[in-house]
């Protein structure tokens, strides 16, 4: 063998040995020693954020969930949702957004039907909700397809819808709204927001409380 | 307060925090490539290589050192995927396809992390954490250790010596990088970011009486410690197909900020660095405002164009939503699209093909730009010198002097270097969108049809080439010709511009310095900042308009 292919092979070697080594520093240590940490400090942030109704865990309050019924607050529309295509013996749910342009016939055509929907469910007798007055959360579909949040204007658009579906006044289920919004963080990070599932939660504690 | 002040505020505060880090985070990384003393750890590590970290290599050692330790990379990460069918502790998910595995392995160890798979259906934990997060730390030293030993080869002189690239691999590892990504991930896991390494398991849904009540099944995952190196490495790789718009990577608005700024910490900080090495901070000054003045510029359009939120979709919706999450909001997810493709980042918190026509164009003239404002880490500082050897190159040749950069003049063989350095990536993009647009079939793979259609390729090829990451994500790229095509373009794009940045370092270190005369242009003063400044966008411009021209600004002054 000449000299170049064997220093060449030296050289890959010293490469191979190099990643093995960061590889348990960076792919072995360091994860297991963060998860070490993670799991003894803060267990319930760790584990997905669980939140239990009636004693059973129903979801987490990170992950926005689809299909309540109109008694209920709804979330954000999740076009981009997907389901996987490989290792099907899971059903998993693939999160994403649908990607489309803001030129796309396709999601003009989603944001006037989601448009629509919302100012017919929400309309009841004495209550109308204008195409203008929605904002802009409540007929686009999030980046995740899993945002847990609403705006509180979404959030407050509904409030007439739910009261009269659970026979409960308006100010008491505004009142639940207004207790369930969360301001931005120290006052200007982020957005305000409601989370839909401990919203609805909180609202089928109340009912029952009735 | 309104979004738009928010907005503001947040970038005020982003900007504060970064400040605050640069002095002390510069100075201790030019330590940590200087100090000649080595950690017990690290004289472990040495002999476990078998590497003499005290001997100074060529340029030429240098980068057979970067390469070898690259392709051992892909080869190891190829094999990891191929197998994981077989390996225990990967959910039982299946073997990833060849043409997959290589693009995805080529992506993670050029700092890419560019994905044609979904995360949660395809990567085990094996895969996650023992392969691609492991590259996320690793692909980040190396564009380090690269930078490093450009900014030797202005420092020193009369020596072809550029210092020992195992030694600045491990240091970069272990004294910044893993560190650093410690702390930022028990900080995320702190806010909500999981950390486990569960199975798939199933979770009850909300039963209201009426509807749903169902289960849905979650992945677990160690998404914290990825999530930190993810970010602190300038990767990009979400653990999830959403990225960092996915709750468990980015639950909360402060946890947006804060992986924002673990985006941008080391790239700025690093020109502190650089001015402690080359012995004058007011050098790293100069590069510093250059990289802030793009990287502001370009937040400020992106808030004006998505606030304003112009297209016939967003105008019915009402505002610049789609795509993007409640808890972020446009403000801050405006600055993220901007830090991550000014940066060779590529994650995202929302999703760049629903921006308005005019914001998608924001994102892909950023990568356009060579990602130096301020850029990857590592890449992002020798990026961003090589501009500035082109910068005073025109300099000389308007005012007829011979140009020279930090003592070292700028002669023929310096400017071919740095000529081809900038060539290579447009040459790229240019060439593998045009065939892709020729051919019969990669147009398929397009979700949008339109100037958007033609952006999706473009903006692909535009992240792969300068290894951004992130993409218009309606296009179908887990197809083999996409699959090879941006692969190359990920490796071409990487490895042929570390060759002309180590062989201009090699030529610079031969020199001996040229003292600073009355006729020197001096490289410290806001003059030179703006003269970069222009240099930088005038090349982009020029090179890239036609392009734009068919893609964003078709779409966004319609």
């Amino acid at each position: 063998m000449n000299n170049s292919v064997v220093n060449t092979a030296r050289l890959l070697g010293a490469g191979l040995r190099a990643l093995l080594v960061l590889t348990l520093v960076t792919g072995v240590i360091y994860p297991l020693v963060v998860t070490g940490i993670a799991q003894g400090l803060f267990p319930g942030k760790a584990n997905g954020s669980e939140v239990k109704a009636d004693g059973k865990v129903v979801g987490s309050s990170l992950i926005g969930q689809q299909g309540y019924s109109l008694g209920y607050f709804q979330p954000r529309p999740a076009n981009g949702l997907g389901e996987n295509s490989v290792n099907t013996q899971y059903k998993l749910i693939l999160s994403g957004a649908t990607n489309l342009a803001a030129d796309n016939k396709e999601l003009v055509k989603q944001v006037e039907d989601a448009k629509a929907k919302v100012s017919k469910d929400n309309s009841v007798p004495g209550y109308t909700v204008k195409p203008e007055d929605i904002p802009a959360d409540a007929v686009t579909s999030s980046a995740s397809g899993l945002d847990p949040d609403i705006s509180p204007a979404y959030a407050d658009l509904q409030v007439h819808r739910v009261a009269e579906r659970n026979g409960l006044t308006v100010d008491r289920v505004q009142k639940l709204v207004d207790d369930h919004t969360e301001g931005r963080t120290l006052g200007f990070i982020g957005e305000p927001r409601v989370n839909v599932l401990e919203l609805n939660i909180a609202l089928k504690d109340l009912v029952a409380k009735d | 307060m309104g979004p738009v002040l928010a907005g503001v505020l947040q970038l005020l505060a982003l900007t504060a925090a970064l400040a605050l880090a640069y002095i002390p985070l510069g100075n201790y990384m030019a330590r940590v490539y200087s100090s000649d003393k080595h950690w017990r750890v690290e004289k472990w590590v040495y002999k476990g290589i078998g590497a003499n970290p005290d001997a100074e290599m060529t340029w030429c050692a240098y980068l057979r050192g970067v390469l070898a330790f690259s392709a051992v990379g892909v080869l190891f990460l190829y094999l990891l995927m191929r197998l994981q069918g077989v390996l225990p502790g990967s959910l039982g998910f299946s073997s990833v396809n060849p043409a997959q595995s290589f693009n995805t392995a080529v992506s993670f160890v050029t700092n890419t992390n560019w994905q044609s798979y979904y995360g949660e259906q395809t990567m085990g934990h094996v895969v996650q954490t023992a392969g691609l997060a492991v590259q996320n730390f690793v692909s980040a030293a190396v564009g380090m250790a690269v930078a490093v030993a450009l900014v030797r080869g202005f420092a020193r002189s009369r020596t072809g010596e550029l210092g020992n690239f195992w030694s600045d691999l491990v240091r970069g590892t272990l004294r910044i990088l893993v560190p650093a990504a410690a702390i930022a991930a028990i900080a995320l896991v702190a806010c909500g970011v999981i950390q486990n390494f569960s199975g798939i398991h199933e979770v009850g849904q909300f039963f209201d009486g009426h509807s749903m009540g169902g289960s849905q099944q979650w992945n677990g995952g160690a998404v914290a410690s990825q999530e930190a190196i993810k970010e602190i490495g300038t990767n990009g790789g979400g653990y999830f197909n959403a990225n960092s718009a996915h709750p468990f990577e980015n639950p909360t608005p402060f946890t947006n900020l804060f992986e924002i700024f673990l985006i941008l910490v080391i790239p700025f900080s690093l020109t502190r660095t650089f001015g402690v090495m080359v012995g004058s901070v007011r050098q790293g000054y100069a590069i510093l405002a250059t990289m802030f003045t793009i990287w502001l510029g370009f937040v400020a359009l992106m808030m004006w164009t998505e606030f304003a939120h112009h297209g016939p979709a967003l105008q019915a919706a009402g505002g610049a939503y789609e795509g993007k999450e409640v808890r972020f909001g446009v403000g801050a997810s405006s600055i993220f699209a901007v830090s991550t493709t000014l940066t060779s980042t590529g994650a995202v918190d929302s999703f760049h093909s629903s921006f308005t026509g005019l914001g998608g164009g924001i994102t892909m003239l950023g990568m356009m730009l060579g990602e130096i404002a301020p850029g990857g880490v590592g890449s992002g500082l020798y990026g961003m010198l090589v501009m500035a050897v082109i910068a005073v190159f025109i300099a000389g040749l308007m005012v007829g002097r011979t140009p020279e950069y930090l003592g070292k003049k700028i002669g023929t063989r310096e400017i071919k270097l740095a000529a081809c350095y900038i060539l290579i990536t447009p040459a790229l993009v240019l060439v593998f969108t045009a065939v892709s647009m020729a051919l019969p079939t990669p147009p398929h793979s397009m979700l949008n049809s339109g100037a958007h259609g033609f952006s999706e390729v473009l903006y692909a090829f535009t992240s792969a080439s300068n290894n951004n990451g992130s993409a218009f994500a309606g296009l179908n790229a887990n197809t083999d010709w996409f699959n090879t095509t941006t692969g190359l373009a990920m490796l071409l794009g990487r490895f042929l511009p570390m060759v002309f940045v180590l062989a201009l370092a090699g030529s610079l270190a031969e020199q001996k310095p040229v003292p600073v005369t009355a006729g020197t242009l001096r490289t410290e003063k806001p003059l030179f900042t703006g003269l970069l400044v222009g240099a930088i966008l005038i090349i982009t411009g020029l090179t890239y308009f036609p392009a734009l021209a068919l893609g964003p600004l078709a779409e966004g002054l319609a």
